[in-house]
């Protein structure tokens, strides 16, 4: 089995079999090509965390971003999936579709990042939209670029993850730059794409008023943004990080404390978000 | 007489006051009655109130039982007197303020013996309890009585004997009562009893005519006892002050009529399990005509269903430490159905369906009377969303599909047990216990020795030669076993129900069904999850035979490192062959012919059975390790379901019902999580997901709001939770009163995040 293979029985993560070991590297991004096949790492159902109504999250493999809190370093490198086609991804999806849509939900994707499979994932989005489902990705909108506007008209929502607002921070965090992000949520705004903004608290590293603030005053004008959900930091995905023997920068970062939360809350509720 | 007929009529009328007309007049047809006068009720909970100063008197009278058996297990026995309608004079447990009365015997808690069904079982459960055994009772079933245990042991083949030590057919009721048959114990408050006894009558007049075949004799037989019976009812409500020969004239006298009833079943039998069918809406009824009467409240509405529920919570049989091993917690199964739809298009749900369910906040959680709700995607909403509430707050409801078998069984049928439809007063079953299937596809491997006692229990056949499985070669032989099994389960059943019928008829119950009824043979399965996961390994993977030095094959080890598929995962590859494992047992089933031409029906079913089951069957070719439990009911394994509840639960809503009409159990288990959903969003989506699930084919949910945690801590201080309810497979149960086993077997099982 792969290298995650402690991991503990009874998650999605048990289904983690048949990776890929001749991927390509994250750092080349696979062509736009057909899309007929690509790198999944795993699904799970039933979750009502990730767009409206009760979803369907496929995982995804491949993302350019190291979020040093990241909870799925497994999802990193495009080979830490199955290399699978699109069919038979969305002939497993269709065996969901009528209780996704008796439930008013749909498919995320998440990963991983979306964007780094294109083609891929606009095959996949597509047919979930020819299902009757509500379609949405989980995105850190680094790779906002790559995409056309075609390929927006299959979603009804973007999970737009924001990490911070301040660029030296957003390097720090995600070893990353700042602005395609930036840039992505503009262009959804402007098109009017509904847009559900992530941001994750972590202790010590995005908790600074000044950056939160950030977010809140460019996130606010934006009416496309139908929430701007706070994520509590968690060390719910450090034994994947030791199981990777990877350096995990957090083992002693705090889950954030009431008191916090509600001072972060206070910042977006006062720039007139909608904030949960 | 003439005099006597028309006092008769005119007390009838009395009784029937202000109730609509209708064919149930002329025949016994209490369905009939019940879709001319039940109020359906569309609103929501805000009517109900808390319980009576009286019911928390008898209430507060009772826990010292309760604690005292927690502690020491059974309190007191009456081993002199074997259990009939008339055995005991009247008990009370504080007669001022029960407004319902009558206990099993002359003393709450104290539980009689049933030494019909067999003396071993009695004298094995009272030393094993503290008890002695009584020298004249033993005389008695040694010298001058046979039992129905000792009847089935004379039929019994050796070939069947090898099978019930093995453990491959198993649980079967041929010591003890069968249970499972519901009698319509309303008929006795909507007629009372001479009505019933004319019926019967003029049903055995009916046959007097008829040649005596065989089938002739024992139904006039049977319908002489039938009356014996009624008769003795009629002689137990007096001990009561209860004149149960008219109807019922009130809404106290309804309940208490079907009550007592119920009440002579349980004397009568010592059934697995012994349901009360379905009284909440027609007992409504009474109620309804009280309130517009102004002869009664809401509190002393409520009281009615509180008082009742009190006395359905302290049945208590006398059973064996074999016996709680398969069925833990001391589980009888009152099961009461609520909710449901009428042929009509109108719900059943009335303010009553509220109320009985409301008795588990008045008195707290508790596993019995097993309360089920009949779910059909047209009930009232309100409705839906109260019984989330209610399963939310408590865990002990379960769930079953109305809209899928309201075509099979009409609009009056009872639960039997958990999952066991039936007609009432028109349908009764011959009881099967289970077979063992995961044991069969081992001896289908090693050519029908037993993978842990090696000795031969099936036909001797070839085992598998080779060192890997080979997917159709396996099928072939399994096959071929499967046939040998079903064949054997049903010889054996056969056996069990003609020797049942001799010696330990249930002459009550049967008083109060119809002569011709719907008999049906019900068949069961364990180890569904793991047969299935096993045939797709060996069809996907590359399985390694590992053997002993017996030549038997004990392990099995997957050398491929190809992903198998599992059942729970909506994955078809290995759905498919779960439900083809279904039908074609069923079919194999179909093919002997059964007693009095039962028709066969079978049940994915376990009951906590599954940890027993598991423990006596060596390594499966899906990795589980020998000893380990099964997957409950028609649970996937524990821990492999793991795409959530949604792939987990619409996997096993592919098992075809038409071919296991007995029942297919599921349980679920969620944490309570929020989301990012108000409370009331968060009921509302919990009931579209009922209705997804049942719409998608789903027969049955068990469901348990709780969390791992708190399990774990009554676990270690069982203390702290006297009352903590969890559904097991078809029942609920008294978590601190399972075997420590069971409650890891419980707690290992998949808990799923969110509704």
């Amino acid at each position: 089995m792969s290298h995650l293979g402690i991991l503990e029985p009874g998650s999605r993560h048990d289904l983690r079999v048949g990776i890929s070991p001749d991927a390509p590297d994250e750092g080349q991004l696979p062509d736009e090509g057909e899309g007929a096949f690509g790198y999944a790492h795993s699904y799970e159902t039933a979750s009502r965390y990730d767009g409206p109504g009760l979803r369907v999250v496929l995982f995804l493999s491949g993302c350019l971003l190291r979020c040093s809190y990241c909870h799925n370093p497994d999802t990193w490198h495009l080979k830490d999936g199955t290399y699978i086609s699109a069919q038979q991804v969305i002939d497993r999806l269709a065996g969901f579709a009528p209780a996704l849509r008796a439930l008013n939900g749909g498919l995320t994707i998440s990963g991983g990042e979306p964007m780094v499979q294109l083609a891929f994932t606009r095959r996949i989005l597509a047919a979930a939209k020819q299902m009757g489902l509500h379609a949405a990705i989980e995105t850190s909108g680094y790779l906002g670029d790559r995409v056309d506007d075609k390929y927006l008209e299959n979603l009804d929502l973007v999970l737009l993850d924001i990490k911070s607002s301040d660029p030296q921070t957003y390097r720090a965090v995600t070893g990353r730059d700042l602005d395609p992000t930036l840039r992505f949520a503009e262009r959804l705004a402007a098109m009017g794409k509904p847009v559900w903004v992530r941001f994750t608290l972590v202790p010590g590293f995005t908790d600074d008023p000044a950056n939160v603030e950030g977010i809140a005053r460019f996130v606010a004008p934006m009416k496309n943004v139908e929430w701007v959900e706070v994520q509590p930091f968690h060390q719910l995905g450090a034994f994947k990080w030791k199981a990777m023997k990877l350096e995990y920068k957090h083992v002693d970062t705090p889950t954030p404390t009431p008191d916090l939360i509600e001072r972060v809350f206070e910042q977006f509720q006062n720039a007139g978000c909608n904030v949960r | 007489m003439e005099g006597s007929v028309g006092l008769k009529e005119r007390q009838q009328k009395d009784c029937w006051r202000d109730f609509k007309a209708g064919d149930w007049r002329r025949a016994i047809d209490v369905r009939d009655f019940i879709i001319r006068n039940v109020s359906p009720y569309s609103g929501d909970e805000s009517f109900l109130v808390g319980s009576t100063a009286r019911t928390k008197a008898v209430w507060a009278k009772l826990q010292p039982y309760f604690e005292a058996e927690r502690k020491k297990g059974v309190l007191d026995v009456d081993a002199k007197s074997p259990s009939n309608l008339l055995a005991h004079d009247a008990g009370y447990i504080d007669r001022d303020n029960e407004v319902i009365v009558g206990l099993q015997t002359d003393q709450p808690f104290k539980r009689a013996i049933f030494p019909y069904g067999g003396l071993r079982m009695v004298e094995t459960g009272l030393k094993a309890a503290g008890f002695e055994p009584d020298p004249l009772v033993h005389e008695a079933f040694t010298k001058y009585r046979k039992s129905h245990n000792d009847g089935v042991f004379d039929a019994y083949t050796p070939e069947i004997m090898k099978c019930r030590k093995a453990a491959i057919i198993t649980g079967l009721p041929d010591a003890y009562g069968r249970g499972r048959i519901i009698g319509d114990y309303r008929r006795v408050a909507l007629y009372g009893i001479d009505r019933l006894c004319e019926a019967k009558r003029a049903e055995r007049a009916q046959i007097d005519d008829m040649w005596p075949t065989d089938e002739i004799i024992r139904s006039r037989e049977e319908l002489a006892e039938q009356m014996r019976a009624l008769d003795d009812l009629a002689e137990m409500a007096k001990r009561y002050d209860c004149d149960i020969a008219r109807p019922a004239a009130n809404a106290q006298e309804a309940v208490q009529w079907t009550y007592l009833a119920y009440l002579g079943a349980i004397k009568e039998a010592n059934g697995a399990a012994m349901s009360i069918g379905r009284v909440s809406s027609f007992l409504d009824i009474y109620i309804e005509r009280d309130l517009r009467e102004g002869a009664l409240d809401e509190a002393g509405a409520q009281e009615l269903w509180d008082q009742l529920v009190q006395k359905l919570r302290i049945v208590r049989f006398l059973r064996t430490p074999d016996y709680d091993a398969l069925f833990s917690g001391d589980p009888y199964w009152a099961t009461e159905c609520v909710g449901g739809m009428g042929l009509n298009g109108d719900t059943l749900v009335t303010r009553s369906s509220y109320r009985m369910l409301h008795t588990l906040t008045n008195l707290g959680p508790a596993p019995e009377p097993n309360m089920t709700v009949l779910w059909s995607k047209s009930l009232p909403e309100s409705f839906k969303h109260y019984c989330i509430r209610v399963s939310r707050e408590t865990s002990s409801l379960q769930y079953e599909n109305d809209d899928l078998m309201r075509p099979f069984w009409g609009d009056d049928y009872g639960i039997a047990c958990c999952v066991s439809a039936m007609r009432l007063g028109k349908q009764m079953q011959f009881f099967g216990a289970r077979v063992n299937l995961a044991k069969a596809l081992l001896y289908a491997i090693n050519g029908g020795r037993d993978e842990v006692s090696g000795e031969q229990v099936a036909p001797p056949a070839l085992p598998v030669n080779g060192e890997y499985l080979d997917y159709d070669d396996v099928v072939a032989k399994f096959d071929a076993t499967m046939e040998w099994l079903a064949r054997t389960y049903v010889h054996a059943m056969n056996c069990i129900h003609y020797m049942h019928d001799k010696y330990f008829y249930e002459r009550l119950e049967f008083a109060l069904h119809d002569r011709d009824m719907l008999r049906t043979m019900a068949f069961g399965i364990a180890g569904l999850s793991v047969v299935a996961d096993s045939l797709a390994a060996i069809k996907y993977g590359k399985i390694r035979i590992v053997r002993d030095d017996r030549g038997l094959a004990v392990d099995y080890v997957n050398e491929s490192e190809a992903p198998v598929p599992q059942f729970g995962n909506n994955d078809d590859r290995v759905d498919s062959i779960a439900a083809g494992l279904v039908t074609s047992f069923m079919n194999m089933l179909r093919k002997h012919p059964t007693y009095r031409n039962a028709v066969h029906t079978q049940s994915v079913l376990t009951i906590t059975s599954n940890v027993v089951y598991g423990k006596a069957t060596g390594n499966t070719p899906d990795g589980r390790r020998k000893g380990e439990p099964f997957g409950p009911g028609a649970n996937p394994m524990h821990g492999r379901d793991s795409h959530g509840w949604l792939a987990s639960c619409l996997s096993v809503a592919k098992l075809p019902y038409r071919d296991s009409q007995d029942g297919i159990s599921y349980t679920v288990s969620v944490a309570p999580q929020k989301a990012h959903l108000s409370d009331a969003e968060l009921i509302s989506e919990a009931a579209k997901a009922f209705d997804m699930y049942f719409g998608a084919g789903g027969f049955h949910m068990n469901l348990n709001v709780i969390d791992k945690e708190t399990l774990e801590d009554a676990m270690a201080n069982p203390d702290k939770y006297p009352q903590l309810t969890i559904r097991v497979s078809g029942y609920a149960v008294n978590f601190i009163r399972l075997t420590r086993e069971q409650q890891q077997d419980v707690i290992s099982r998949t808990f799923h995040g969110q509704v």
